[in-house]
């Protein structure tokens, strides 16, 4: 607050699409928004969506046009709708890899790949990992050129159940955290 | 210009401003805005520490407390990001385009003259001359929806009336505007 009163005016943004709600018509996820803001703010609700609102809103346009417009923005929120879906089926489809390698006879490194498509960033994923368990962690690219985090010494079972929590806690049970082991080819026998 | 921006790949280094650099600042941003002056030390107070973002193409954001509040391309002047806009919406000069404009705006188009000077959109009375950088208003809405630098004078583009009259730097829905600053 400065003397003269001036401050930072309060400003509500949707919670669906981020959108100041005034521009949620046109963010493609409009019967979202909707639903969150008569719940969250049903003042605001209020002002923008009831009757005497939208007509006013409308009232420029020729009805020609404002079917047009409408049917545009229909359009757009079909869109939408459709990619919300199948990101929701891949990120279901899609499983996180917990894979055991053999360093040495009695060492192993933990490689946990897949985490990124779950909105989980790898690289501090890894620096968790690494003071959770007191050891390096880091993260590489593996074969197919995807981000895979490193983690020195055998700690699978832990690793496994902590990504397993983190998912649970992003509402994403049904994901599959799956188990692997991998040993290096042995050398030729000669 | 945020079209294609993500935090990944774009961004290359993050430095905190040093405090007298930090002044220097304020006081070119009160020169550009000169109504930020009574809230400049509420948008960036002097204990704040600064940061700047230095990302591809010569583009650096100026953020605080984990919000952009500022870029700048090159040495261009300075463009407010929106949520700034938002926050202090009559400390910067703004423009007002018609309900037509807004799904191209929301997209990343350039805004053209006719969507300044139909009937619903308004420019200021007074000239305000190119390369100013202004908040662009929606017909009908209260909050700004973009943020661009006028390529004519206001005059010209109520003269003119052809083709682009505001470059738009960023938008709500781009780059920048989901762009999150840890």
């Amino acid at each position: 607050m400065t003397e003269d009163g001036r401050s930072a005016l309060p400003i509500i943004y949707c919670g669906v699409c981020t959108f100041p709600p005034e521009y949620c018509e046109f963010g493609g996820t409009l019967q979202k928004c909707k639903t969150w803001l008569n719940v969250e703010h049903p003042d605001v609700y209020d002002k923008l969506y009831s009757e005497d609102a939208l007509a006013k809103a409308t009232e420029g346009l020729s009805l020609e046009k404002q079917e047009k417009v409408e049917r545009e923005i229909q359009k757009l929120q079909a869109k939408e709708a459709n990619r919300a879906e199948k990101e929701l089926k891949k990120k279901l489809s899609s499983k996180v890899v917990v894979k055991r390698v053999e360093r040495s006879k009695r060492k192993h490194v933990i490689a946990v790949s897949g985490v990124e498509v779950f909105g989980i960033d790898p690289k501090k994923l890894a620096k968790t990992f690494a003071s959770k368990f007191a050891t390096g962690a880091s993260v590489t690219k593996n074969l197919e050129g995807k981000d895979e985090i490193v983690i020195q010494g055998d700690v699978g079972d832990e690793v496994e159940e902590y990504v397993s929590d983190l998912l649970e806690e992003k509402g994403l049970d049904g994901v599959k955290v799956e188990r692997t082991e991998d040993k290096p080819k042995k050398k030729s026998q000669g | 210009m945020f079209k294609k921006f993500s935090a990944k790949e774009d961004i290359h280094s993050r430095t905190n401003v040093k405090s007298s650099v930090q002044r220097g600042l304020k006081l070119k941003l009160i020169e550009q805005f000169p109504k930020l002056e009574n809230v400049i030390d509420e948008i960036i107070p002097k204990k704040g520490q600064l940061v700047v973002i230095k990302c591809t193409d010569k583009l650096s954001l100026y953020a605080m407390d984990n919000e952009v509040l500022f870029y700048q391309h090159f040495d261009d002047p300075f463009v407010p990001s929106l949520k700034l806009i938002h926050k202090f919406a009559d400390c910067f000069p703004s423009v007002t385009v018609d309900r037509g404009a807004i799904k191209f705006i929301l997209s990343g188009a350039n805004i053209m003259c006719p969507g300044l000077t139909s009937k619903g959109a308004a420019l200021p009375d007074e000239n305000l001359p190119a390369g100013t950088v202004v908040a662009i208003l929606a017909e009908g809405k209260e909050t700004a929806l973009a943020v661009g630098k006028l390529i004519m004078d206001t005059d010209e583009i109520k003269k003119v009336n052809k083709g682009i009259g505001i470059e738009v730097g960023t938008h709500l829905g781009d780059g920048l505007w989901s762009l999150e600053v840890e």
